[in-house]
């Protein structure tokens, strides 16, 4: 009979297939002394290296992968395994006549024991890395077979919990979902499983012995479990299973095919990113360039003011993986909703029309230099762009780039090599864009920021929740200003490029092409389905009606059904 | 003996990997360096007691060392901690 279980889901998905039990052993420690004291210390010892050789080697594995966080959690356990007082205690309990299976669970459970006392829930948390060094460590001591735990067969792990070096461990192409009881959104086998893609439940306090073998049909979706699920159910799902796998498909058909719409309009593809870390993310969704790469990841993840070369290597990092794409930094935004506590920043009534951005950087010129000359250095190892943001006035622009030509000439005199590059603003406020004219005269390309071009539009903040009945992404003053901003861009040969939310927009997408946007930036999950959606547009259909100035497409919030208010405007901005 | 305060600006404290690389800075030095919170401390080369300190975000620890380097241990000591915490 058909019996349904709720969990947690951490991907959406479908899983279909054959339950397998994941159970660790659990070993029978002999708690007798033992004779020979220098032959327990030996295993030990022993145990304890090739533990730390593992560890290792699940950090290397999973850095080649990509995979940085996880890899940062063997790299601690490999070094929980060289703490002192860890092996003393081993050592002690040794000494006194105990076997190495014994000192390794009373040592090994007393640290996690100290963990779970702590109230901070990072360090809680911590108690699972060290129980899993220990189990590690008994699979050693009693020569146990760890790699049958998975089966032989596809299917789904049904576990209490998995610790993260067992995830790692599992062959991936046995594995069709997780389920657990225990686990949290953030423990390490979410990260992965999101990253992986896996269909996982965690938290499904139902689980039991008697699903062993059974089918079942794990739903993502709803977050729930099927155990020999009715056939009505194995259809509908089956059937949804099969449009993810035909809908994925088709996403990976698009990746190397040209961003083009059916009549022949060509635009490029950028992905925004945050730092380093996405680099991978870049390439694995066919990204075409970077449009907008912020560059605060290097001033927020540090204690103090970030030297040149810590910028320098990070930015080269990118530049260097990446090339021959083009990659747009955008110079430090802090200010308004970020800020720093080493930047010492007064606090502002008023902080989304205050000291931020480019207004900081041209005050504090020396912080400015540090970066713009971290960037010129790393214009040498690929195709850079420099983009200024939160522009309002044409000297604004002419200081940035008389600052950076300060610098060229200072790295120059210093003997470094500094390739080519672009400059460009963002256009991110009504000033910027009713002066694009002016502007475009200074530099190469224009970058829209529609999230904030649209608040300072509409003077509609965006984290308040009373305004999203006022609040309307798809404002006719707001298209007027991007329409208007392509057009200067034109007129001066300088190229016109969206990298807020807007740009990745369905509703809007056959505008923005016949309005002539010539790049498009957006996160790099959005790569495939824009390009997909470009590829179906075809502009001629729409030639005979001449493009005509944006509208009032909005009506008033009450005159619109419902279900028609798209996702509302705080989950555009955000989603 | 030198002594310095540090007021911990990472959001989650003195956490597992950065104290790793804490304590491997630390054993680079002959002087002994101790983290000290209130009526707690541990040694700068022990990774366990260090974490079971639950150090977080606000705390202010006084490291103290002692030992023939401690000029340049109790240096690079501070250096790390402004870096990585």
């Amino acid at each position: 009979m058909q019996r349904v279980f709720k969990g947690i889901k951490i991907v959406n998905g479908i899983a279909i297939g054959k339950i397998k039990l994941y159970k660790p052993a659990v070993y029978e420690i002999n708690e007798e002394l033992v004779s020979d004291i220098a032959a327990e210390l030996e295993k030990f010892e022993a145990a304890r290296l090739k533990v730390q050789e593992d560890q290792n080697a699940l950090y290397e594995k999973e850095m080649a992968a990509g995979h940085k966080d996880t890899a940062g959690i063997f790299e601690a356990h490999a070094m929980m395994l060289d703490d002192e007082d860890l092996i003393d205690a081993c050592k002690e309990v040794m000494a006194e006549g105990h076997s190495a299976e014994y000192a390794v669970r009373e040592s090994f459970d007393a640290a996690a024991e100290m963990f779970s006392n702590m109230e901070d829930e990072y360090f809680k948390a911590r108690s699972a890395d060290v129980i899993d060094l220990k189990n590690s460590m008994l699979d050693i001591l009693f020569e146990a077979d760890t790699e049958s735990l998975q089966g032989t067969e596809p299917a789904i792990l049904v576990a209490e919990d998995l610790a993260p070096s067992e995830t790692v461990k599992l062959d991936k192409s046995l594995l069709l979902g997780l389920v657990t009881r225990l686990g949290s959104s953030n423990s390490h086998t979410a990260i992965l499983a999101r990253s992986m893609n896996w269909p996982t439940l965690i938290q499904c306090p139902d689980i039991s012995d008697d699903w062993d073998g059974k089918f079942a049909i794990l739903d993502g979706y709803n977050s729930c479990i099927y155990i020999e699920p009715e056939q009505s159910v194995i259809d509908e799902l089956s059937a949804k299973q099969q449009a993810d796998i035909e809908k994925e498909a088709k996403l990976q058909e698009l990746k190397g095919q040209p961003t083009v719409t059916k009549d022949g309009k060509k635009v490029r593809l950028y992905a925004n990113i945050g730092g380093p870390k996405d680099i991978h993310a870049v390439i694995e969704n066919d990204a075409e360039g970077v449009g907008l790469f912020r560059s605060e990841f290097v001033y927020l993840n540090s204690k103090t003011d970030p030297s040149e070369d810590v910028q320098f290597d990070a930015y080269k990092k990118v530049l260097e993986a990446l090339a021959p794409r083009l990659v747009v930094i955008r110079t430090c935004d802090i200010g308004a909703d970020k800020t720093i506590d080493y930047m010492d920043l007064d606090k502002e009534e008023n902080p989304a029309l205050g000291f931020r951005a480019v207004r900081i950087c041209l005050t504090r010129k020396d912080f400015f230099k540090r970066q713009l000359r971290a960037l010129l250095r790393a214009s040498a190892y690929g195709n850079l762009g420099i983009m200024f943001p939160m522009i309002i006035s044409l000297w604004e622009v002419q200081e940035c780039k008389k600052i950076l030509e300060e610098c060229k000439k200072e790295l120059e005199a210093e003997g470094f090599t500094i390739g080519k590059y672009e400059i460009g603003i963002m256009i991110e406020t009504p000033a910027a864009a009713l002066c694009a004219d002016e502007l475009a005269e200074e530099v190469d390309f224009f970058s829209l920021g529609t999230n904030d071009l649209t608040q300072y539009t509409c003077a509609i903040d965006r984290q308040s929740a009373n305004l999203e009945r006022f609040a309307n992404t798809h404002h006719p003053a707001l298209l007027r200003l991007i329409k208007e901003t392509i057009e200067a861009g034109h007129r001066h040969n300088t190229w016109v490029g969206i990298c807020g939310e807007l740009g990745a927009d369905p509703e809007l997408n056959e505008k923005f092409l016949e309005w002539g946007i010539d790049e498009l930036s957006v996160n790099p999950k959005s790569i495939l389905p824009l390009r997909g959606r470009i590829r179906n547009t075809d502009l001629s259909k729409n030639k005979k009606t001449e493009s005509p100035a944006p509208q009032a497409v909005e009506a008033k919030p009450e005159a619109k059904p419902a279900e028609e208010k798209p996702k509302g405007f705080f989950g555009r901005l955000f989603g | 003996m030198k002594e310095f305060k540090y007021v911990i600006t990472d959001p989650v404290g003195i956490h597992a990997r950065p104290a790793g690389l804490l304590v491997k800075e630390a054993k680079n030095f002959k002087s002994t360096a101790t983290f000290i919170k209130g009526d707690k401390s541990a040694k700068a080369t022990s990774l366990m007691k260090l974490m079971g300190m639950g150090i977080v975000q606000g705390d202010e620890v006084t490291v103290r060392v002692e030992g023939e380097d401690e000029e340049a241990c109790a240096a690079a000591i501070e250096k790390f901690l402004k870096e990585n915490f």
